[in-house]
Parts: structure tokens; C-alpha cells; sequence
């Protein structure tokens, strides 16, 4: 199978007036192509400069971050549409950013909004959409450029509960579909669980890679997974791995 | 206004009884300005109050009326509409520039930081004897003297809006991969569109003070000079006629921007 990113050995320190501080000390995962790969840990663990190490916006102080060349969409935990803009105009944003504004690929992420129910709410503004039809317009932006991986940043935790269960089926059956390579921080255990192939669990900071699971369910839809008790079981040993 | 026909009768007496409201609150804003005109008027004319020194409704009229007759109305009104204009757009377009050239470098806004401070702080009309000599008598001075006053609140305003830019959605245009212009262009100057908008609120203000007080310290007409050359010859019918066109004129610039905020923010939460 082939690589599509790798951490190696990186470390990441930040430098302020009043210190010095160690976000990630030697972290070590890597994801293959096609692989729902989900990070854990405690909350302030340095997740998000994780992902931003993987998306390039930030360069490990040690170590390395081997990509194999693909481009990469990110997906934070709030929608972040732009509320001046339409649907339509939120997802070209990325063509416009990436100056691919061509009406090939606007009709390619046109395609994409119209087959995943979106084809509605094209002409309309973020205001007048729900917080679940909001965060899947967020994930056709992000797949409008046709990135080889997603990162995703906690992308549910903003929504109500009922939401958030729904949502995180949608999404996953869309980068299923879609056939992408995903990596999910979240510090939301279950959610890992519901979504993730292999699970990575980190320590507090200075982060760590503490354990590594391969997570096998019969069925792989998230809301098929939380019902199965293999569920559980894998909620207990990760809740106790977060925990010490 | 379809809908109208499928609301409920309780829903149908609310919006009645909001109406009934408005109409209500209207009515007395009214009725509050045509009783204190009646009171004025009357206690001018029954002399309950000197009218000399207090003027009357109906004397300031026929100011004004004298003030058309001789042709000179408009000129004054001119001279400090103009004035105020041009402060006020040379003041927000500079601040504007300003703003965006603060925000993209943060090293320059460290540095300029305390003369910013400073400058605020200075009351502008200190400078007044310097900006006679440099621009003489004339409009330009007045102009400088608005856009003086202007300009510092426009930057802080405006810089302020652009610092307040979500630091997420900078993250996400920086994760497609956006330059600094981009991020300028896409997201900064869009976003803090409500804060332009304040900043012209605040700044017709500032522009009205800036001209009126440009007059009061040098001209040779305008509605601030007129207030002034009033109060020497003790004209007070003057005085009074000149303020109450200055509101009139504040209130229409006021709307005025008032009307662009509600065509350009929409659909904003």
C-alpha cells in the first residue's frame, strides 16, 4: 500500500516571552493511501499543530514530514463559510485561491454540491442553512479542489449531539464515496472509533504516540459501528489509554 | 406577503399591534417636535422669553427666507458642504490606505504605535494657528482641518475591524494555500465591511466638527462662519437659523450612510 504522509521523529516547539514550549516531542504515525486514519488525545494536546505540521503551514522544529507529493484539504471544526457569500460562491473559494476558477472545475464542485443534496441551497447564504447542511457545504468546499487527502480538525464537535451523529455518517459515506485518504483528530473517542480504519492515541503534551490499533468492524458505516459491541470493548481500551 | 394569508389570527393581532406601535412611536417623536416649536414660538411671541436673545421659529424662517432672497443661502451651504465632503472622504479613503498598510505590516504598526496614541489624544484644534499659516484663509485650510480630525479615528477604526479578522478563516485560506493578498482581498477587507460602515457612521460626525470648526477658527463664509459672524453682531436669529440647517444637513448625511449599510450588509450573522 502506499504512503501518503509520515511523520517521522517530529518534534515541535513554540517560542513565546514568557517560555519555550514543547507541543509535540517525537511523534511517529503514517497513513496509506485510502485509509480513514483517526488521531486521539486529550484536549490541548497539540492536535491542531499536528494537522497543521501535515498541511505544511508549519515546519517541525525536529524531525521530518514525508508527504508523497498529493495536495491536501482541510476541515476545520466550525464550517468557517464565508457569510457574504453564497453556497455556490463558498465552494469556489478554493478555485479561486488555487486560480483553478475554470468552468471545468466550477462544474466539476457544482457536480459534486448537486449530487451530495446541495443543489438546492447553491444561491443561498450560510444564514439560512442548518448547522449539519452547513458543514457539508464546508466538506464539498474542501473537495471542490479535489485534494488527495483530508484533514480533518475536530469537524463535528461544534454541532448539537443528534447532529453530530448524523453529520459524521454524512461525511463519512461522502470520503468514502469520493475514495479519499482521511486523518481525523479529535479528542472525541467514540467518533474516532465510528470512523477510523487505524487509531493513533496521543499523551498529553509534549505529545507522544502512545498506542497504535487496527480498527475492524463488519460494517463500516459510523452509525452501524456504534451499535455493534465490538463498540464498547474499543471505547474501554482507548478511554484508558487516554487517561493515563 | 402571500404568507400573510396563511398566518393565524393571534399572529396577524401581533403584527397589528407591532404596527399600532410604530405608527405610536412615530406619532409622539412628532408630536414632541411640533410642541416644543408651538412653546417656543409662543413664549418668543408673547415675550415670556426675550426673543432677541432666544429667537423664534418664525424669525428664523424668515432668516432663512432673507438668507434665499439675497442669494447668499446656498452659497454658505455650499462652501461648508463641500468642505465637509471632501474632509470626509479624503479622510476615509487615507485612513482606509493606512489601515491596510498597518495591518500587513506588523512591524510598522509596532512602530507607529505611540505617535498614533499621541496623535488621538492631541486635540486637533491646538494646531488651528499653524494650519492658518500653512493653508491660509481659505476652504483648504477648513479641509485640512477636517480631514485632520477624521483621519486618526478612521485608521484606528478600521485597522481594529481588520485585526478582529477570524484567525480560523485565515487557517483555512492559508491551508488552500492563499497569499497574504488573498487572504487581504478574500477574506479581510469582506469581513470587516460592518466595521467601514461604523467608521462612516462615526466619521460623518467627525467631518461636520472638522468643517465647523475650521470655520469658526478661519473663513470667509460657510454655515460655521455664519454661526460665528451671528453671535458677534449678535444676530441670534442668525445663529439659531444657521444650526438648524447644520442638523438638517448632519441628518441627511446620517441617513445617507444609514441607507448604504442596509444595501450592503445583508445576509450577515
Amino acid at each position: 500500500m502506499k504512503e501518503v504522509l509520515r511523520f517521522e521523529n517530529v518534534c515541535m516547539h513554540y517560542h513565546s516571552k514568557q517560555g519555550e514550549t514543547v507541543a509535540l516531542e517525537n511523534v511517529n504515525f503514517f497513513v496509506n493511501e485510502g485509509e480513514f486514519v483517526a488521531i486521539i488525545g486529550p484536549s490541548g494536546c497539540g492536535k491542531t499543530t499536528l494537522l497543521s505540521l501535515a498541511a505544511g503551514l508549519l515546519t517541525p522544529t525536529k524531525g521530518r514530514v514525508l508527504t508523497a507529493g498529493g495536495s491536501f484539504g482541510y476541515m476545520l471544526q466550525k464550517d468557517e463559510l464565508f457569510p457574504w457569500r453564497t453556497i455556490e460562491k463558498n465552494i469556489f473559494l478554493p478555485l479561486e485561491i488555487k486560480r483553478t476558477n475554470t468552468s471545468e472545475t466550477r462544474a466539476r464542485a457544482l457536480a459534486l454540491a448537486e449530487k451530495y443534496g446541495l443543489g438546492q441551497f447553491l444561491k443561498n447564504y450560510p444564514s439560512s442553512l442548518s448547522g449539519g447542511m452547513r458543514q457539508r457545504a464546508a466538506l464539498i468546499r474542501t473537495l471542490s479542489v479535489n485534494p488527495d487527502v483530508l484533514l480533518l480538525d475536530e469537524p463535528f464537535s461544534a454541532l448539537d449531539y443528534q447532529t453530530r451523529l448524523s453529520v459524521c455518517d454524512d461525511v463519512y459515506k461522502i470520503i468514502r464515496e469520493e475514495k479519499k485518504t482521511a486523518l481525523l483528530i479529535t479528542h472525541d473517542i467514540s467518533e474516532a472509533i465510528s470512523v477510523a480504519d487505524r487509531i493513533f492515541v496521543l499523551s498529553r503534551r509534549p505529545a507522544r504516540v502512545v498506542s497504535e490499533h487496527d480498527i475492524l468492524f463488519p460494517e463500516a458505516e459510523p452509525l452501524k459501528r456504534r451499535e455493534n459491541k465490538e463498540f464498547s470493548r474499543w471505547f474501554e481500551i482507548l478511554w484508558k489509554e487516554l487517561n493515563t | 406577503m402571500k404568507k400573510e394569508m396563511n398566518y393565524s389570527p393571534q399572529h396577524l393581532a401581533y403584527l397589528q399591534g407591532v404596527k399600532k406601535k410604530t405608527a405610536w412611536v412615530n406619532a409622539a417623536r412628532f408630536a414632541i417636535l411640533l410642541l416644543l416649536l408651538t412653546l417656543w414660538e409662543l413664549s418668543a411671541r408673547f415675550e415670556w422669553i426675550n426673543p432677541f436673545i432666544t429667537s423664534s421659529p418664525s424669525r428664523m424662517l424668515a432668516c432663512i427666507g432673507d438668507l434665499y432672497k439675497n442669494g447668499t443661502l446656498f452659497y454658505h451651504v455650499g462652501t461648508t458642504l463641500w468642505e465637509t465632503l471632501a474632509g470626509f472622504f479624503l479622510a476615509v479613503g487615507l485612513g482606509y490606505g493606512i489601515a491596510l498598510l498597518l495591518w500587513w505590516s506588523e512591524t510598522f504598526r509596532r512602530i507607529s504605535e505611540p505617535y498614533f496614541v499621541v496623535l488621538n489624544a492631541l486635540p486637533k484644534i491646538a494646531l488651528g494657528p499653524l494650519i492658518i499659516i500653512w493653508f491660509g484663509t481659505g476652504s483648504k485650510a477648513i479641509v485640512f482641518m477636517t480631514i485632520l480630525i477624521g483621519l486618526i479615528v478612521a485608521i484606528l477604526n478600521m485597522l481594529g475591524g481588520f485585526m478582529e479578522t477570524d484567525e480560523n478563516k485565515i487557517l483555512l485560506l492559508k491551508s488552500m494555500g492563499a497569499s497574504k493578498l488573498q487572504i487581504l482581498t478574500k477574506l479581510v477587507i469582506p469581513s470587516s465591511l460592518p466595521n467601514f460602515i461604523s467608521m462612516l457612521k462615526i466619521n460623518v460626525g467627525m467631518a461636520w466638527i472638522g468643517s465647523i470648526m475650521g470655520e469658526y477658527i478661519v473663513s470667509k463664509a460657510g454655515i460655521g462662519y455664519l454661526i460665528v459672524y451671528g453671535g458677534q453682531v449678535f444676530k441670534l436669529d442668525l445663529v439659531m437659523s444657521a444650526v438648524f440647517i447644520l442638523c438638517i444637513l448632519a441628518a441627511v448625511m446620517y441617513a445617507a450612510v444609514a441607507l448604504l449599510e442596509r444595501l450592503v450588509i445583508k445576509n450577515r450573522k
